[in-house]
């Protein structure tokens, strides 16, 4: 975080309106860093997309296809955030307001698994185990009621 | 707007790094998020809200994946070219990562170049940006005419599977490919007033009368960048599951 506090200094108050008259070392730097840290990231990115696409070609399976998809997924993600959209060099004062409130979602997604698992769990009991959809025959397995 | 300038050189200096300096601004008079313009703050908390809503379409799609008892459309099939006679699975998918990807790397240079004033290269690094973004588009609309037109899928049902399928595919995608649209648009709204030369001489916008300043390439940044991260959770759970 040395590098925050550095960067920092430089940025402007535009909504304030001082930025006009805040003398030209302050107006020049807004979000400025080396260009090389865009080009390594832009090239992490191709890998990690490429990895993922291999995980798909090579057929993995399992746990294994779910972690690695999953990682390379949060890599990426991560990569994004912190260098292209500036994220490593904010205050922690909006990095808290902007990556916090998603960890809720957490619950969402625990919420939906359950029922998504139960639904399929009653769906599996009081229709039966249905044999694979017929081509052109889509619908009955798919809307709940009084599908049949 | 003389007065605000000590202000803001003696608020650069005092502010608090780590966890003390989260409290102090959040404690501190008129605005909690120092050293970012407005708009980039609103712009981050718009896309946190935009967040929330393509959580909701993801997590909903996996509630209805899981709870279908019929089969699932196998996705790597579903989005395979046939390339030279061979079939290459999700090569449709794979590279309209990469595009989208390329054109988060562009962003990103635009809005470094902006900073530093050079008009001309920001100008065609954002139109780099809009291109590929276009791209994308219509490689989706590639995409969507081959699975309406050819293999029968619709928001309500399809031939290959679950219908919930067809109903997440064309609302999840639907919904990014209309971001991807919008930010193009913008892309070249904002590279058109980077080559003029609004930002240089502080035109005023068209619509909110701010200003013109280096900040907005950024902001636009932000946006389109946001736009490549949905796409990593779309490819992850959608085409890679």
């Amino acid at each position: 975080m040395a590098h925050a506090e550095a960067h920092a200094e430089g940025l402007h108050h535009p909504a304030t309106g001082q930025h006009a008259a805040a003398g030209a070392q302050h107006h020049e730097v807004g979000q400025q860093h080396p260009l090389g840290i865009y080009f390594k990231i832009w090239g992490l990115l191709f890998v990690l997309s490429t990895a993922s696409y291999l995980v798909d070609y090579f057929h993995f399976q399992g746990y294994l296809r779910w972690f690695l998809i999953l990682t390379f997924m949060l890599l990426k993600a991560g990569l994004i955030v912190a260098v292209f959209m500036h994220m490593l060099w904010e205050r922690l004062a909006m990095v808290y307001v902007i990556l916090v409130p998603p960890l809720v979602l957490m619950v969402l997604l625990g919420i939906g698994a359950i029922e998504g698992g139960y639904t399929f769990f009653t769906r599996e009991l009081f229709f039966g185990a249905p044999p694979a959809a017929p081509a052109g025959h889509s619908v009955p397995a798919g809307t709940p009621g009084p599908a049949s | 707007m003389n007065q605000s300038v000590p202000t803001s050189t003696v608020e650069a200096a005092t502010l608090q790094p780590g966890l003390q300096g989260v409290v102090a601004d959040w404690s501190s008079d008129q605005r909690a998020f120092k050293n970012v313009p407005w708009g980039k703050a609103m712009m981050w908390i718009f896309l946190l809200s935009d967040t929330f809503i393509f959580s909701s379409f993801l997590i909903s799609y996996m509630t209805v994946r899981i709870s279908t008892t019929a089969p699932w459309p196998n996705p790597s099939e579903v989005f395979a070219l046939t390339i030279g006679g061979k079939d290459i699975p999700l090569i449709l998918i794979a590279i309209m990562t990469f595009v989208l990807i390329s054109s988060s790397g562009t962003m990103a240079l635009a809005v470094n170049y902006g900073y530093r004033k050079n008009r001309v290269v920001t100008f065609w690094l954002l139109l780099a940006t809009a291109a590929l973004g276009a791209t994308f588009v219509g490689m989706q609309a590639f995409e969507w005419t081959k699975l309406i037109v050819e293999e029968g899928v619709r928001p309500w049902g399809n031939p290959l599977g679950a219908a919930q399928f067809g109903a997440s595919f064309f609302m999840i995608t639907g919904f990014h490919g209309t971001h991807v649209s919008i930010g193009v648009i913008f892309l070249i709204i904002v590279a058109v007033k980077v080559l003029r030369g609004d930002l240089d001489r502080q035109k005023p916008g068209f619509l909110t009368g701010r200003k013109g300043n280096y900040e907005i390439v950024e902001i636009m940044g932000l946006y389109w960048h946001f736009v490549d991260l949905v796409w990593v959770f779309i490819f992850a759970v959608f085409y890679l599951w």
